[in-house]
């Protein structure tokens, strides 16, 4: 045994079931790894190394004298710094929350601990999960651990991150528009977008709210099972959340799909995803095959209108979620005094409060995106943009159900590019955008989908496949996802982090 | 008034808002208490105070009290309503949006009718849309600061709230305050809304502009103008009052019209009893409205609006007429007793249909009880004499058992001491007269007044009053009635015998 | 859509952000270059299509009519970057 870092967390919970090594064991060994490596990755925003340790005593205790222990059974779990809990501060990777301290739990926060796992800290993000690099966060950005010059992807950057580079061997991120899969395709893990629904949002910090859902990000589909069936579930306290019964996903992987029906979107080669990306895809499609799965090409001929589409709904949306930063009732405030000196004739001071608290404490792309979504729901534009963008929904949509009429599941790349250089297109907004261009479709539809990796460049950064199933049928995308893990070693790998 | 007009010069035209608090034990969207007059931000959770990441989630009963007052409101309620935001800063606004309705209310149309005039024929006053929102919070001037500063209250932020916007039907202020008058008895009526303007339960805007007959007989309008904050129903009669004088003065001065100035708000100074000019900011009316992606639409069938509307009870306009026909009350008696409220008609009919003498009961309500009522401050479930204890009490009266002034004093002995009709009565010593003792008392009177009894035989009959005065002397609880009738047929009988 | 200067300007007024005047070329600049990205959108054939605001076809949820703890005072305050004990504390509202 090289080390309990190198297990996956179904292998860890096995030994901590069989007594082979304890919770604080495991807690102690991961902490090991996040102050050997972070300061190259810079994964964690803020870590709970006491609280970690103390939660993994009582469930050691809590085993050790045949008491219930719950899914999770003391293992360390990663939680991107979204997600509102009562310890700590919950920034959003934002100066405007660097002082908020939330007086209550998000939902996936409670159930993660009734399930017993040990919550190790906050991990970096895009701003308010604007971004797909990780470098809009006020706290610095991440390093991908495959190449610490290059981006980890974003928004969960940090998540992604952490799980690639052994800190932690779970963690849960968000997704609008691919913030867990892009990510996991660029640091070589599994990440999950669950159906719309799925898992409360209850305490997630709200980017888009019609396109924000939570998943997991972990070693393997099987990992992402065991997460998933401790996150999902109906919250009362969630009106959008869907009220099914959770299926037992880990269940489901020990009975293999016999034959099943894969559609090729025929669409994605006129964006010209990266040679070598294309080619890990085709190699995918093999292993597919000669496990009994057939191929097909479908269409999803509206493809090209998801990132304008994504990019009309997602900014108007967040405009108003953003709205609630006013430095009234919570969030950074500006100087008062300066503020007041710099007031002229005419001026309102609590609207000049307002503007300036905002101006401050927003970065350039919050800004930007707050901007266009003004906009885009402003007097004599709201028709031309929003309820455009929404109607483009619905065919995107209609898209998608067709597709699924057809085929089991949805296959291609997750990105058209594997992780570009740390800077390079922080001054290209748009470039930044078409990052989505694969993952926006299933947070507009609703429907589920994943990223697992199936290859590396050559310049050894991982490939993300991407694999997306209608909604509700997450069991369906595990044993697709599974099958491929058992027959190749991508998801195996690791950087070399030294 | 410095102005005098002739009516022929003018139609004054007015349309109202009105806000009105639901009712119910908690918050719209939260579990926050709905009530009034506790301390400052002690009514308040995450959800209302509008933290990152909170939810929304629609009280039932609220938009059950929103349905039946759309129903007695003879609206038409929406198969499928949704939920918009509408954005805008305030820090009484922790979202910076308000959850309101735009496109889709849950109801349109209806009407009301109002009697402006007593014995006129009611006037029609047509209801565009009621919508259910949420109230925002409370901000005060802080004095203490020397007014720099304003306080925050969010104890109200979220209560239940429907906007009541009429069509522009109101063609005077008189009418107006009788709308208002009516609806308000309305809403106590259906047990959705106390009304209380002092608590801000009830609030009012009013629209109004004047129509002027233009030279080729077609209408000029004059500019529409807002008015807010009236705070009673004398103050908006008031304010419609000022108001429409001022833009008389001012199309006389300006000939401005409708369209030539954008819409002006003005607020309403009670002590200086005049409208004043509000500023407004160029972009406050862009509020942005959207669909509200936290919470999912309403929908109702036919069958839930019957049902709904079945238990909607008896309103107001039924029961003056129910009076009327049944009861054979006067327009006037139905009138007065309907428009004291339920508890009061409730109490009416209980002793009505007791003591079968509708016209008796109602004089009572109307002269001794409402006078008490008024004189203690009471409600009518205050009363010490309830419905059975006053039933008692006038099925006395009626048999004659009690004379009508000594019933008065026995109900107001009872409402003092609270006491039961046979405690009372024995303690003012009223006792039975039994008609044997009465007769003999009588036949003492006759005997003993020879000279009465001539006049009475010779045709004065009046002459018999001061037998009745004295038997009073001898016993203060006999029937002035009776005594009277006995002694004429005792005269009577003497005559015979001579 | 051409977006004008004072277009952008009354956009930051709409969303509460100050900007400087650099700051203001910058943000004309890009939002220009986002809406015209959007602008696609035009191309498309949407006659007839329902706008689709919501990912999920649920209908009619709601909670119950139930009072539930409000949090202490301390703790609604506590994030509060100006408050006096009791109430939030903000520039003056009026006096404009
Ligand atoms: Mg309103
Ligand atoms: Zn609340």
């Amino acid at each position: 045994m090289s080390s309990w870092i190198d297990l996956s967390a179904n292998e860890l919970l096995s030994q901590l079931e069989a007594g082979q090594v304890t919770s604080q064991e495991v807690v102690t060994a991961f902490l090991d790894r996040i102050h050997q490596v972070d300061p190259k990755v810079h994964a964690f925003l803020n870590l709970f190394a006491e609280e970690a340790l103390q939660k993994a005593s009582v469930v050691d205790e809590r085993r050790k004298n045949g008491e219930k222990v719950g899914l999770l059974g003391g293992l360390p779990v990663a939680v991107k710094d979204v997600l509102c809990m009562k310890i700590g501060a919950t920034t959003a990777g934002s100066k405007m929350l660097e002082r908020f301290h939330s007086p209550y739990n998000a939902t996936v926060i409670e159930k993660l601990e009734q399930a017993d796992g040990i919550i190790l800290g906050k991990t970096n993000m895009d701003e308010f999960a604007m971004g797909s690099s990780t470098e809009n966060s006020a706290y610095n950005g991440t390093a991908n651990p495959w190449d610490l010059e290059r981006v980890p992807g974003g928004s969960s950057g940090g998540a992604a991150a952490c799980v690639a580079s052994q800190m932690a061997p779970l963690s849960l991120g968000t997704d609008t528009g691919g913030s867990i899969r892009q990510p996991a395709a660029f640091c070589g893990i599994t990440g999950v977008k669950p159906t719309y629904g799925r898992v409360s949002r209850f305490g997630m910090i709200a980017f888009a709210s019609s396109l924000d859902q939570i998943g997991p990000m972990t070693n393997s589909v099987e990992d992402a099972a065991l997460l998933l069936e401790v996150i999902a579930g109906h919250d009362p306290s969630d009106a959008t959340s869907l009220d099914r019964p959770v299926p037992n996903y880990r269940e489901a992987l020990k009975e293999p799909l016999k034959s099943f029906k894969l559609g090729l979107p025929k669409e994605i080669a006129d964006f010209n995803p990266d040679p070598e990306i294309q080619k890990a895809v085709e190699a995918a499609l093999e292993v597919y095959r000669e496990t009994g799965a057939t191929i097909e090409e479908i269409s999803l001929p509206n493809l090209k209108y998801a990132v304008p589409t994504y990019y009309v709904i997602a900014p108007s949306e967040a405009s108003s979620n953003l709205a609630r930063y006013d430095s009234v009732h919570y969030g950074y405030r500006t100087d008062r005094k300066a503020m007041m000196a710099g007031l002229e004739e005419g001026d309102s001071p609590l609207v000049q409060m307002y503007s300036q608290s905002r101006a401050e404490g927003f970065g350039p792309e919050v800004k930007r995106r707050i901007m266009l979504g003004t906009f885009a729901l402003s007097k004599g534009y709201y028709d031309a943009y929003y309820l455009k963008a929404l109607k483009v929904r619905r065919l995107i949509r209609q898209d998608f159900d067709r597709a699924f009429e057809q085929v089991d599941a949805i296959i291609g790349p997750c990105t058209p590019k594997p992780a570009f250089k740390i800077g390079e297109k922080v001054s290209d907004p748009i470039s930044m955008y078409l990052e989505d261009l694969f993952t926006v479709g299933a947070n507009l539809s609703g429907n589920a989908a994943m990223s697992i990796p199936c290859g590396f460049t050559s310049e050894n950064l991982p490939i993300g496949l991407q694999l997306q199933v209608p909604a509700l049928e997450e069991e369906r995308l595990f044993r697709i996802g599974h099958l491929y893990q058992q027959v190749t070693d991508w998801h195996q790998r690791r950087p070399s982090l030294g | 008034m410095n102005a005098t007009v002739t009516d022929a010069a003018y139609t004054t035209i007015i349309g109202l808002e009105v806000h009105t608090q639901l009712l119910t034990k908690s918050k719209l969207f939260c579990g926050c208490a709905n009530r009034f007059g506790e301390e400052p931000n002690t009514l308040t959770c995450p959800v209302c105070i509008g933290m990152p990441g909170v939810m929304p989630v629609m009280n039932r009963e609220a938009f059950r009290l929103a349905v039946r007052t759309g129903l007695a409101l003879q609206g038409k309620i929406a198969s499928f309503c949704k939920w918009d935001r509408k954005n805008y800063y305030y820090p009484d606004l922790p979202k910076g949006y308000q959850i309101s309705q735009f496109d889709l209310p849950f109801c349109e149309g209806g009407h009301l009718e109002v009697e402006v005039e007593e014995g006129q024929a009611p006037s029609k006053v047509r209801l565009h849309r009621i919508h259910l929102e949420e109230d925002a919070g409370k901000s005060m001037h802080d004095e203490s600061m020397g007014g720099r500063d304003s306080l925050v209250d969010l104890n109200r932020t979220g209560v239940p709230l429907l906007e009541i916007v009429t069509e522009p039907d109101i063609r005077s202020p008189e009418e107006a305050k009788a709308f208002l008058t009516e609806l308000k008895l309305l809403l106590v009526y259906l047990g959705v809304s106390d009304c209380n303007m002092q608590e801000g339960s009830l609030r009012v805007d009013a629209n109004v502009n004047l129509h002027l007959p233009g030279e080729s007989g077609e209408t000029i309008a004059t500019p529409i103008v807002e008015i807010k904050n009236m705070n009673s129903f004398r103050a908006v009669e008031r304010a419609l009052h000022h108001e429409v004088v001022r833009q008389w003065e001012e199309w006389q001065a300006t000939g401005k019209k409708k369209g030539e100035v954008p819409k002006q708000t003005r607020g309403w100074n009670d002590e200086a009893g005049e409208t004043f000019a509000q500023r407004e900011k160029e972009e406050s009316s862009d509020y942005r409205y959207f669909p509200e992606p936290d919470l999912v639409p309403v929908t109702m069938t036919a069958e839930q609006i019957a049902t709904a509307e079945a238990e909607v009870g008896e309103l107001p306009q039924a029961l003056r007429t129910r009076l009327q026909s049944e009861y054979e009350l006067s327009a006037y008696d139905a009138d007065v007793l309907v428009n004291q409220g339920k508890a009061l008609v409730r109490y009416y009919l209980e002793v009505a249909d007791a003591c079968g003498d509708a016209k008796l009961v109602s004089n009572w309500l109307q002269q001794d009880i409402m006078r008490t009522l008024k004189e203690r401050n009471i409600t009518i479930e205050e009363l010490p004499v309830s419905a059975p204890m006053l039933t008692e009490l006038l099925k006395k009266v009626q048999s004659n058992e009690l004379p009508r002034a000594r019933a008065r004093d026995v109900f107001a002995q009872m409402v003092e001491t609270e006491a039961s009709l046979e405690e009372t009565m024995d303690a003012m010593g009223i006792k039975q007269v039994d008609a044997g003792a009465l007769r003999e008392l009588c036949q003492s009177l006759v005997d003993a007044n020879p000279r009465i009894v001539e006049d009475v035989k010779g045709g004065k009959q009046q002459a018999v009053g001061a037998l009745i005065g004295q038997a009073k002397k001898k016993d203060p609880n006999v029937n002035p009635g009776e005594v009277r009738k006995i002694c004429l047929e005792l005269i009577q009988a003497m005559g015979e015998d001579s | 859509m051409e977006l004008s200067r004072d277009d952008i300007a009354k956009v930051a007024l709409l969303s509460r952000l100050q900007l400087n005047d650099e700051e203001l070329d910058a943000m004309q600049s890009d939002l220009q270059n986002m809406v015209n990205f959007v602008e696609q959108l035009g191309e498309v054939d949407t006659d007839g299509v329902e706008p689709m605001a919501h990912a999920v076809e649920l209908h009619n949820i709601f909670r119950e009519d139930k009072i539930a703890p409000s949090l202490p005072r301390e703790e609604a305050l506590a994030n509060a970057p100006d408050e006096d004990g009791e109430f939030y504390r903000v520039p003056a509202v009026l006096g404009d």
